[in-house]
């Protein structure tokens, strides 16, 4: 079941998630997009979908409030059973994430607590499409900040935007193209011959034509970048260890990111991913130590390690931010999980962060603190993070944030300290 | 005589053409379509299927005996109906007599999305499709919706299986409680659309009057099937988008589908989705707005909804405007070649097309405009799977003979020429079947 992990990735097979794997019931929905950019800095974005619970990923343990308002869900304090990772005294990381406390102990990862878009209503489709379009309010612009923040520095080169998947996702549709590549077809590959043909009469058609000469291009690309050299898998266990459940996001994060770091690492691979990945929407059953959260967050922990490894040197000249449309109810709901909230966690990681620190305005969690009596009160609104990460990796200045990248947030300063100068 | 027309009654309203159907078509092009919706025949493809609450009632029992069970059951029996539906459902579409009718089968069916994302659906989404949705696509919408609300499929879909009123006897009892995932995606997705102008306080009345809705087992009501239980229904009177309605048990939420079904806002929504669907991804607001009046002059009846449709002028104007979703695609194929292959194998070529069968990636459902299906990657895909039909067709077919069949008189000049001058007739197959005018419809 597992990988060779002495033979170059195949074609098409950059998530490793060979057909052979997924049972039928099982594609998870891991999904990856890459465009190119004129740096030699790197950014990952990691969208969350379907709502994390940022109470349970980074738990305000010593929160006077915090035991009684999670009931069954609470973590101890560090130490106790069912104890919390310490990180900084007030919080702690979920024992799922302990992959991730090498990175906090070496100060490359940051955390954001409290924190949300501008979206204050509990739709998963309208809160990731603020998310991703980047204004405050839903269908607000018709294409996404990443792509924006791209036309900005005049990065247009069609020929290194790789999506990988089906379409690109919104946050980097837009002027600049993009083109995609989806590992792992069941179905033999058509010949470039006929591909030539084809191309012949998809002149003509307006969505059609320029959709296949592109695909033509990155394919060509990807192919020469993916089988240029072998590389060990990081982590084995971690992915590989799912024996007989389905295949989730959960074990298709590492080997996508670790597939995904190698691309952004080759001299000519793009400079920009955006990573997918869904299975947050803890409706019930949430669990703790153990249960689908558990899961989703070592999945999540091992994809950042696994980035990290496929990024090597290049690691040093990374941003990755972790983002999610919105929190959960503090409190769970009736059926051991929890709803859709507001504030959550969002996180920053890579060599260029200045990080081993958790940046948060505690709105504390009494009854009469919570946005509408039931959820985390937002105190950092999403955009300030995330214009500081694309002040450093793409060097747009702070005007050309608040009125092209985020429109009308002239308010919202890029959030300092977070990026090491 | 082949007329365009009659290539657009099968390719925009039916599911492409099988062989000699764009000229039975041609005559009449607008009755063609029409006449199919008074067609009441069940496919004989989906006959002697078990019923949803037997599978529910095999699954609840795999509940009660553990995680193991459960497992056993969905890689085994559940999975096993999963692609016995597939079969069946696509045998039925590539047989279909009233294509269109199948299209609104399959429109409704997203509408109502219960995916297998989620994995204890994989073996009741197709018994979904088969009870709650097909028997309503030409009535009245709301009784689909209360057919979708009761069927065990959506019940455990969107958690409102295990949902309780925490006033009632048994939240009290067990301090478990609402959940309110069903409540807010009737709102949202089924009925008002998400800017139809209800609140949070809405999706929490809408979930409190849903509580009890669950599925009869070891408390009462018939193993699997659909059963109200009082005990678990939060108590009192509700306020629903400024209407109040009494404590009224089971009936509440029936009144409120009710009253949703023919709110203007729910008229809209299903208007414009359905305008989308089979007119062009933006279709003209004209054409929209007329179509939420017929919808509710006639009380919701999806029958009429579908007929105005059909007869919309504008809908006949637009040369080709949509593309084929995967499975669309993949199903027009096969009425081309008149074939349907092992289930096995159409569920993994969707796979590969991006659509695997009631796998949608949330309760939204598939999207409806090209630009989500059209991607570079998406685009090669389809190459690939035109070219590995190519290569199992007969050798005594003609290229030219595939691409009257399937196209007629809608060919282009540049696709009738291309596929003339194909170098072999693989590559002349495959290029009718990737061809602009067969990706589209």
């Amino acid at each position: 079941m597992k990988r060779d992990r002495s033979s170059p990735i195949p074609r098409r097979r950059l998530l490793g998630l060979a057909t052979g794997l997924a049972g039928l019931a099982a594609v998870a929905p891991v999904r990856l997009a890459f465009a190119n950019a004129p740096t030699e800095r790197r950014f990952v974005l990691v969208i969350l979908r379907g709502a994390l619970d940022g109470l349970a990923a980074v738990p305000p343990y010593a929160d006077p409030d915090y035991a009684n308002l999670r009931g069954a869900l609470a973590f101890g304090t560090p130490g106790e059973q069912a104890g919390v990772l310490d990180l900084d005294g007030r919080f702690g990381l979920n024992p799922a994430l302990a992959p991730l406390l090498p990175l906090w102990q070496a100060r490359e990862l940051a955390i954001l607590h409290a924190v949300a878009t501008p979206y204050r209503e509990r739709s998963h489709f309208d809160g990731q499409n603020l998310l991703e379009n980047g204004t405050s309010k839903p269908n607000g612009a018709p294409d996404g900040w990443l792509n924006r923040a791209l036309a900005v520095i005049g990065a247009s080169d069609r020929r290194l935007g790789l999506v990988v998947g089906e379409t690109a996702p919104l946050v980097l549709e837009g002027s600049v193209p993009v083109a995609s590549w989806e590992p792992a077809g069941l179905l033999p590959e058509a010949s470039p011959d006929f591909l030539t043909q084809l191309a012949a009469i998809y002149r003509a058609d307006p969505l059609l034509g320029p959709a296949l000469a592109t695909g033509i291009d990155s394919q060509r690309l990807s192919d020469e970048i993916m089988s240029a050299g072998p590389s060990a898998a990081p982590n084995d266990t971690s992915a590989g260890a799912n024996n007989n459940m389905k295949l989730r996001a959960a074990d298709l994060l590492a080997p996508a990111a670790e597939g995904a770091g190698k691309l952004l690492a080759d001299p000519r691979g793009p400079r920009i991913a955006v990573l997918e990945a869904g299975g947050w929407d803890t409706h019930a059953n949430q669990g703790l130590m153990t249960g689908r959260l558990a899961t989703a967050l070592a999945g999540l922990a091992n994809g950042m390690v696994a980035l990290k490894h496929g990024l090597g040197p290049a690691w040093s000249e990374t941003v990755v931010a972790v983002v999610t449309e919105f929190g959960r109810t503090a409190a769970p709901n009736g059926t051991g999980g929890t709803d859709h909230g507001t504030a959550t966690v969002a996180m920053l990681a890579g060599g260029r962060v200045a990080g081993g620190r958790i940046v948060t305005t505690w709105p504390g969690l009494a009854t009469a603190r919570l946005y509408q009596g039931r959820d985390l009160a937002p105190t950092m609104d999403l955009r300030a993070p995330l214009k500081a990460v694309l002040a450093s990796q793409l060097e747009i200045d702070a005007p050309t944030l608040a009125r092209v990248v985020f429109p009308d947030s002239p308010s919202i300063e890029p959030l300092d300290g977070v990026i090491r100068s | 005589m082949a007329s365009i027309a009659g290539f657009q009654a099968v390719a925009r309203f039916g599911l492409g053409a099988r062989a000699g159907e764009i000229e039975e078509a041609s005559a009449a092009p607008d009755d063609w379509v029409l006449a199919q919706l008074q067609d009441g025949a069940w496919p004989s493809a989906l006959s002697g299927m078990p019923s949803g609450q037997s599978l529910a009632e095999d699954l609840l029992k795999a509940f009660n005996r553990g995680a193991q069970a459960v497992q056993e059951n969905l890689k085994g029996a559940a999975r096993q109906q999963y692609i016995d539906e597939i079969g069946a459902r696509t045998k039925a579409q590539v047989e279909s007599q009233a294509p269109f009718k199948e299209r609104l089968v399959a429109f409704w069916s997203n509408h109502f999305t219960v995916s297998i994302a989620k994995p204890a659906l994989i073996g009741l989404a197709g018994a979904f499709e088969r009870e709650a949705i097909r028997p309503h696509v030409t009535g009245r919408f709301v009784d689909m919706l209360l057919a979708v609300l009761r069927h065990p499929a959506m019940l455990l879909y969107l958690d409102n299986a295990q949902s309780i009123g925490p006033g009632s006897r048994a939240g009290e009892l067990r301090n478990r409680g609402l959940n309110e995932n069903l409540g807010r995606e009737v709102l949202e997705l089924h009925t008002l659309g998400v800017d139809g102008g209800y609140r949070q306080e809405d999706v929490q009345a809408f979930a409190r009057m849903l509580t009890g809705w669950s599925i009869g087992g070891k408390r009462g009501g018939t193993p699997g099937a659909f059963h109200f239980y009082p005990q678990l229904h939060e108590p009192g009177a509700k306020t629903l988008l400024g209407r109040q309605y009494p404590e009224g048990g089971e009936a509440e939420v029936e009144q409120a589908a009710a009253d949703l079904a023919l709110h203007p806002a729910t008229a809209r929504h299903l208007a414009l989705k359905l305008a989308r669907h089979f007119i062009a991804d933006e279709p003209p607001a004209d054409i929209v707005g007329r179509l939420a009046d017929r919808y509710l002059e006639t009380g919701g009846a999806l029958g009429a909804m579908a007929a105005f449709i059909a007869r919309e002028p504008d809908a006949w104007h637009m040369p080709l405007t949509k593309v084929k979703t995967p499975n669309e695609l993949m199903v027009s194929t096969l009425r081309v070649l008149g074939r349907t292959p092992d289930p096995k194998a159409i569920i993994a070529s969707l796979k590969s097309l991006g659509q695997i069968p009631f796998d949608a990636p949330s309760p939204a459902g598939w999207p409806d405009r090209a630009e989500d299906w059209v991607g570079p990657e998406a685009v090669l895909r389809r190459a690939d799977f035109a070219m590995a039909v190519a290569q199992r067709l007969p050798a005594n077919l003609q290229p030219r003979q595939l691409l009257d069949v399937a196209l007629g008189p809608a060919a282009s000049d540049v696709t009738r020429q291309a596929v003339e001058r194909a170098p072999a007739p693989a590559d002349g197959f495959a290029l009718v079947l990737a061809a602009p005018e067969f990706q589209r419809r």
